[in-house]
């Protein structure tokens, strides 16, 4: 079979293809996008008629993938980390009812915080809702688990969560593709009731997934990915998560002391493993790339009696992800640091594209709140983000996914006066538009700017489920029409829109400015994907 | 062999179609291959990089240990001095010499020059000139490419395969030039 270069997340992509997938669902969310981005430009999703439109946000996403489920075809999501926060009650709940057709739930996770607002380790919330984790070390074993992660959970009845984190999902490496399978027929789930949890029957499910969850221990696939080297060395027990385990043997294979080895890849874990090398070492060095997970349940509550080293104790930074130098270190091991960063170097922060949007918008609303002085903006995720940055400096907040909207009605309620939430087109109709309607309600006195650039603008330009539809969203909702202003963020434009905002500012209710401009990174690719298909003409 | 290659740059300045190349490259030699990249919010105008690792053996580690780089292929000359930590001792770094200038301290170029001096085994060329004068001013990171060509252990029409493979389907001319700036980058790397 073909060899194909692949990032980690497109090796997901096309596992899931080959595994006769028919849905996938998400929302992007750096490191998770290459995923959907990979099975929307897909010849072979294409040809099987996969589903693969962008969902509004990470919630919907895994909805509509059990829904898929339920109707017997096998589904994934895929989304970042703080997606399945969003997602949390479908995904616990979607535990309890079960599956009908594979339901995989991807969720990669970005320790260190490359582009995120925290570094959460998603295998808690696979023990949380009790369903097994898979934490494939390379791109060819996160190829080869999408199978698995089908087949256990449609031996199961359980959906499957595929753990990832940054430097899988954005490495590149040779995976070996294998035979792609047909995708299910459609079928109703065979207990009618299978889905309807209310408390008679979640009780009854729930118990059964507890036992179920017992059991998955023993599973000989999930066992079967948790490896143990043995070695001569008693010293020293190591215990690595991932790809963890690509760090250590960068170290050992030159190092090799022969410490056994038990690399873990898949939760929960069977205690004997993890008990056969504990008993044979004095000493037991824990690598995870995330929280520390398996460290904490070896060391127990009362943490006596297992020598246990690991991101508690120091041996590893309690934050951040791993590096083969952080490795080395924990082992012990001296290595050349390389040369100092010479003082000459500055740092370079990311700033807004020239001609940005969002930059005219800033300039306009900074001029206007000179008037009322600092603390008065709420922000969101996004680009746009980088209103806190000099040379604006005049975000407040960036907390989660529609959380300035409700921030500025909280703020409001409190006194503040003005107070503005600032909000991206797509990040609004991910999480803004509820709490919009908490601000019609109450009539706040706040003014919610949606800089709408036409598209889904930090992740890489991907369709934005609000283009065109915002003006419309709003009014629905219940925005006063007189207080729902359009403006143009352009340089030549800014005397007028400063006088837009300031006039907005000033009305003691709730104020909508649109600031309708296409992101020009996606102005640039459509104007030269025109060119292009005019040239072919 | 293995090559273990720090790519470094300015989000949007082309980095990953040199690592692209190199990616392709490798693959047509049969070597083992790890590439990771940096997308996201880091992309928009600040400093980016990618470990890329050849080898004719299995390759463990995404990320290249501190200290264990061969070379630093960068396309702006202030980026090529942040991952002098990965550089081995024996290490080469290949760098564009014009400045990327989006920030208010951006440093004094003589003082830029001279710390790229102090690293030693130094490669630095005014890749927007070479590209420029071949009438493909974006081709600047091809001329760089070729420039640390000689470094990267393996054959150089294989290279030149790769540009081929990469801009295929931007057409005929697209081809060409990135070929003429990679040859002129190997070029000027051998005239210094």
């Amino acid at each position: 079979m073909q060899k194909l270069l692949l990032l980690g997340d497109e090796a997901i992509a096309q596992a899931a293809l080959d595994a006769g997938m028919s849905g996938l669902y998400a929302y992007p969310g750096t490191p998770s996008t290459e995923i959907m981005e990979y099975v929307q430009a897909s010849p072979d999703a294409a040809a099987g008629d996969v589903r693969r439109e962008w969902s509004s946000n990470e919630k919907t996403a895994m909805e509509a993938a059990l829904g898929m489920s339920y109707a017997g075809k096998r589904a994934m999501v895929a989304m970042k980390h703080v997606g399945l926060n969003v997602a949390a009650d479908a995904f616990i709940n979607s535990a309890v009812t079960g599956v009908n057709g594979g339901l995989v739930v991807v969720a990669a996770d970005d320790p260190s915080m490359h582009s995120s607002q925290n570094e959460q380790d998603s295998r808690f919330y696979g023990r949380f809702a009790m369903v097994p984790v898979l934490e494939p070390r390379n791109q060819q074993e996160a190829y080869d688990m999408i199978f698995d992660a089908f087949d256990l959970s449609e031996r199961y009845r359980l959906p499957v969560l595929l753990r990832i984190t940054t430097r899988l999902a954005h490495s590149r490496a040779a995976v070996q593709r294998r035979e792609a399978r047909a995708q299910n027929s459609s079928s109703l789930p065979a207990n009618p009731r299978q889905f309807v949890l209310l408390p008679a029957i979640a009780r009854k499910q729930y118990r059964a997934l507890t036992g179920l969850y017992d059991r998955l221990r023993t599973d000989p696939v999930l066992s079967g990915y948790n490896r143990f080297a043995n070695g001569t060395g008693r010293k020293l027990g190591i215990i690595t998560c991932g790809i963890a385990y690509n760090y250590l043997m960068e170290n050992i294979e030159q190092h090799n002391d022969g410490c056994p080895v038990l690399s873990l890849a898949a939760y929960p874990v069977n205690s004997d493993a993890v008990a056969e090398l504990v008993d044979s070492c004095d000493r037991v060095l824990v690598l995870e790339e995330g929280y520390p997970l398996i460290e904490e349940q070896l060391r127990g509550v009362l943490d006596r009696d297992v020598k246990v080293a690991g991101r508690l104790d120091g041996t590893v930074p309690r934050d951040g992800e791993l590096n083969p130098s952080i490795v080395a270190a924990a082992l012990g091991i001296q290595k050349n640091a390389g040369k100092e960063v010479p003082a000459v170097v500055r740092q370079r922060p990311p700033s807004f594209c020239k001609g940005c949007g969002h930059a005219d918008v800033f300039a306009a609303l900074a001029a206007v709140m000179k008037d009322f002085g600092p603390g008065r903006v709420f922000s969101d995720i996004g680009c746009y983000t980088l209103g806190a940055l000099p040379p604006y400096n005049i975000v407040n907040s960036c907390v989660d996914m529609g959380a300035s909207v409700t921030m500025a009605v909280g703020a409001a309620d409190a006194g503040l006066f003005p107070a503005v939430a600032f909000i991206g087109d797509s990040t609004f109709t991910h999480s803004g538009m509820t709490g919009l309607l908490d601000a019609v309600i109450k009539d706040s006195p706040i003014t919610v700017i949606i800089s709408d650039n036409l598209t889904t603008g930090m992740t890489g330009g991907q369709k934005s489920q609000a283009t065109g539809r915002i003006e419309s969203i709003c009014l629905g909702l219940g925005v006063n029409p007189d207080h729902l202003r359009v403006i143009v963020p352009l340089r030549k434009n800014h005397e007028e829109n400063m006088a837009v905002i300031s006039h907005e500012l000033n009305h003691h209710g709730l104020s909508v400015i649109l600031a309708m401009r296409e992101c020009i990174q996606t102005a640039s690719r459509n104007k030269k994907g025109r060119r292009g298909r005019e040239k072919q003409d | 062999m293995k090559c273990d290659i720090i790519l470094a740059g300015v989000g949007g300045q082309g980095i990953l179609s040199i690592a692209a190349t190199i990616g392709l490259a490798a693959v047509e030699e049969g070597l083992f291959l790890k590439q990771s990249e940096v997308h996201g919010m880091s992309q928009r105008g600040g400093d980016v990089q990618s470990h890329l690792r050849i080898s004719d053996s299995e390759i463990h580690s995404d990320l290249i240990p501190h200290g264990a780089a061969d070379l630093i292929i960068s396309v702006e000359p202030m980026e090529a001095l942040r991952y002098l930590p990965w550089l081995s001792s024996e290490g080469w770094v290949i760098t564009n010499s014009v400045p990327y200038v989006n920030i208010t301290d951006y440093p004094d170029s003589a003082e830029l020059m001279a710390a790229l001096e102090d690293t030693g085994n130094t490669v630095v060329l005014d890749a927007d000139s070479i590209a420029r004068e071949l009438g493909s001013p974006r081709s600047g990171n091809m001329v760089i490419l070729g420039a640390a060509s000689s470094f990267i252990p393996m054959p150089f029409e294989i290279l030149e395969r790769a540009v081929q493979q990469l801009f295929n389907r931007k057409g005929r001319e697209i081809v060409y030039l990135n070929i003429q700036a990679l040859r002129e980058g190997r070029k000027a790397a051998a005239t210094r």
